[in-house]
């Protein structure tokens, strides 16, 4: 852990999908222990909550939300971007955010993954967007940057998102997954990378970490397949709102990276019975990747607010004619932006 | 000394890739090798004193190359060969008949995975080069294509075929391959981090290319691989690679082909002297800071649709951009023209596949 982050700088976010989330809290205790946590509950889910003692945390439910962002703003925050409430709510400078159906993993060694230590260290390096060292974080212990990479590049950019990776059920989509159902991650890649600028990829929510203050308001709920459901293979909420958090740090010259920390994630659901509902997503990524390839924008966007503001301008005016779903995905990150900017605290700062 | 139970048992393309090897010194470190390389076609480019007799191990099928080999093969052409520097190896490309190379440094071994196992490097590579590559989309995952991945949700199906893999670029254990600077501010420093990855380096993006541990696909991409003018009577040393490896990415963009990086590993044993290094690469510390805005500037015209084509674009924005930078650029552009000639003449279009994409180039 870096000595200047204080751990009351750091928030825990987890979006609670399931009732039941002792086995999930013990397993992450001693990692988690330490930091102050927020669980929103799904404004779907009937059952009560069950969280073990021991935790400085504070739990948001339906009526909660509704009280902040009133019950017909609420109806955003279903499923899995029950999290990004408490993205909204958060008053700390980094995020961790994991899903409540992942448990700490054990690395090469067998030591288990402080996963929030890693996401931290990754926030608080350097990223390299510009130019790709061929022996990955040269920020990392033991490693550096190789013979011809340019001296000017080697101070880096501030690092805006940590993508973390999975062990086990890895994040595949519902086809992948049913084709190999016996296919499980075994492989720990030891490594953590810059996503080159430019370069977009999808972006999981499953294992996440960011710096609020200055990429906070693009990380957003705005796409909802129409048969959006309780399993990551019937959603792409998280992969459209990682396009956009994507090319807002390409364009205010922020790192992304990926790579560590891995987590555990648990088998869970049933990838034939969700390849119904995922086939919708499927299809849309056809036309998000080359539109969000395309995306340029301008000079004058020169906060997070503004970048996700005219994304959704784009949004709207290329692909809302294409599909009611896009028309819907921009108005509601017009919406996001402007509930950001009255309960998300202070407005992001501009890029670096 | 490699374990012969690790030699699989059927040699891929033993007909189809040469190893291009340069050489000043010898070839001791081919014996630990030799399981692995045995089966293939060597090319030494011996560099240095043509008169002193370089010794190949019993056994190896080879062609060697000294500098009066060069000269008399190339004529006055020979021109654009370096001399005293090991980016002579690319003369070995241009004189193979053969669709894959292979280049490896004399000081380089088999390495140990983490297992224990040696680790056949060759083998890696041709995997690499045989499979897809996937530039316009970043894949979390890394490889798609090797056992116990797959591509992630949200990537989109109709990228997940791929494009042809050009260039496999691997790593190295032990003295990493840092830069003068560097190892002088940390001499001890080893690489010890196996990274069991292999990933295709998106489109757009440049990287500093090794030519260590290198393979590609000579058919596809060989006339780039042309490692520059460094050496005796050259100004500068140690960037005969990179500059081979910004052409060639720009090119591999330009017309649609990935490029890899990651496994396999060699282990690399011998740390050259920093100072001298230092003394060799000082200037292109200072013109990699032109030369990196250059290539990332780079545009190439819809009609260089074959490599030589766009290869001889570059060289003629390399003589009016870089040009002032320094007089040293104004002769490397002729040079890379005269290696594209060279090229061109030892293998007539026919014979090798660099010939113009019937399609253009990819978008």
């Amino acid at each position: 852990m870096s000595l200047s982050i204080k751990d009351h700088e750091i928030d825990i976010v987890i979006g609670a999908l399931r009732p039941d989330l002792t086995s999930f809290m013990s397993e992450w205790r001693p990692i988690f222990s330490r930091f102050h946590l927020i669980i929103v509950k799904d404004p779907d889910l009937k059952e009560e909550l069950k969280i073990p003692e021991g935790f400085n945390l504070d739990v948001y439910k339906k009526p909660d939300i509704d009280c902040v962002v009133g019950t017909s703003t609420s109806t955003i925050f279903s499923g899995y971007s029950c999290r990004y409430f408490g993205y909204l709510v958060s008053r700390k400078k980094y995020i961790i955010s994991v899903d409540d159906d992942c448990y700490p993993a054990k690395d090469n060694k067998g030591i288990l993954v402080d996963a929030v230590a890693q996401h931290i260290t990754n926030l608080t390096t350097p990223a390299t967007p510009f130019f790709f060292n061929t022996l990955y974080d040269p920020f990392t212990e033991g490693a550096d940057f190789v013979r011809g990479y340019p001296f000017s590049l080697r101070s880096g950019v501030q690092c805006a998102l940590s993508c973390g990776l999975w062990l086990n059920l890895a994040d595949y989509d519902a086809p992948t997954q049913a084709l190999k159902p016996e296919e499980r991650n075994s492989r720990y890649v030891d490594a953590v990378l810059t996503v080159p600028a430019r370069s977009l990829m999808p972006i999981s929510g499953i294992n996440i970490a960011f710096n609020r203050e200055v990429i906070g308001p693009a990380l957003l709920p705005s796409l909802r397949l129409g048969g959006e459901g309780k399993f990551r293979w019937e959603t792409m909420e998280d992969i459209w709102s990682g396009m956009c958090v994507k090319v807002a740090c390409d364009h205010l010259g922020l790192g992304v990276k990926t790579g560590m920390p891995y987590v555990w994630r648990n088998d869970r659901g049933d990838a034939i019975a969700s390849l119904r509902k995922e086939w919708e997503g499927v299809k849309l990524m056809e036309e998000v990747v080359p539109f969000f390839q395309s995306v340029r924008l301008p000079r004058e966007a020169t906060t997070t607010e503004d970048c996700v503001a005219e994304v959704a301008n784009v949004v709207k005016e290329q692909l809302g004619s294409k599909d009611p779903i896009f028309a819907r995905a921009a108005k509601a990150m017009v919406d996001w932006v402007m509930l950001w900017k009255s309960v998300g605290s202070s407005t992001s700062s501009p890029g670096a | 000394m490699a374990d012969p139970a690790t030699i699989s048992p059927s040699t891929l393309l033993k007909d189809e890739l040469d190893i291009v090897i340069p050489t000043i010194r010898n070839l001791d470190f081919l014996e630990m090798w030799r399981p692995f390389f045995q089966p293939y076609h060597l090319i030494i480019v011996q560099d240095g004193d043509p008169s002193k007799a370089i010794k190949v191990p019993e056994g190896f099928d080879y062609e060697l190359y000294n500098r009066n080999d060069i000269n008399r093969i190339l004529g006055p052409k020979a021109s654009c060969i370096s001399f005293k520097d090991s980016a002579c190896r690319c003369f070995g490309y241009m004189v193979s008949k053969k669709k894959y190379i292979y280049t490896i440094d004399d000081d380089c071994f088999v390495a140990k995975d983490p297992s224990g196992k040696d680790i056949n490097a060759l083998e890696q590579h041709i995997k690499n080069l045989l499979s897809p590559s996937t530039p316009f989309f970043f894949n979390t995952l890394y490889d798609p294509y090797r056992a116990g991945a797959d591509f992630v949700r949200g990537y989109p199906f109709s990228l997940r075929e791929g494009v042809p893999t050009a260039v496999s670029h691997g790593l190295w254990l032990n003295i990493p391959d840092y830069d003068a600077p560097t190892q002088l501010v940390k001499p001890l420093e080893r690489n010890t981090r196996y990274v069991d990855a292999v990933m295709t380096i998106p489109k757009g993006t440049l990287f500093p290319m090794c030519g260590m541990n290198l393979a590609f696909d000579r058919e596809l991409i060989g006339p780039a691989m042309y490692f520059g003018l460094m050496g005796d009577g050259q100004p500068i040393g140690r960037y005969d690679d990179m500059w081979a490896g910004w052409c060639t990415k720009v090119i591999c963009d330009h017309l649609g082909w990935g490029v890899k990086t990651g496994l396999p590993y060699i282990w690399h044993s011998k740390a050259s002297n920093p100072f001298v290094n230092l003394r060799k690469e000082y200037k292109g510390i200072y013109w990699q800071e032109e030369l990196i805005p250059f290539f990332q500037s780079v545009t190439l015209p819809k009609d260089c649709t074959s490599v030589q084509k766009c290869y001889i674009e570059i060289a003629n924005q390399v003589k009016a951009k870089l040009g002032k930078v320094d007089d040293y650029f104004n002769k490397l552009a002729d040079a890379m023209v005269t290696w594209i000639e060279a090229w061109d003449e030892l293998n007539p279009s026919g014979a090798s596949k660099s010939s113009d994409l019937p399609n253009g180039p990819s978008k």
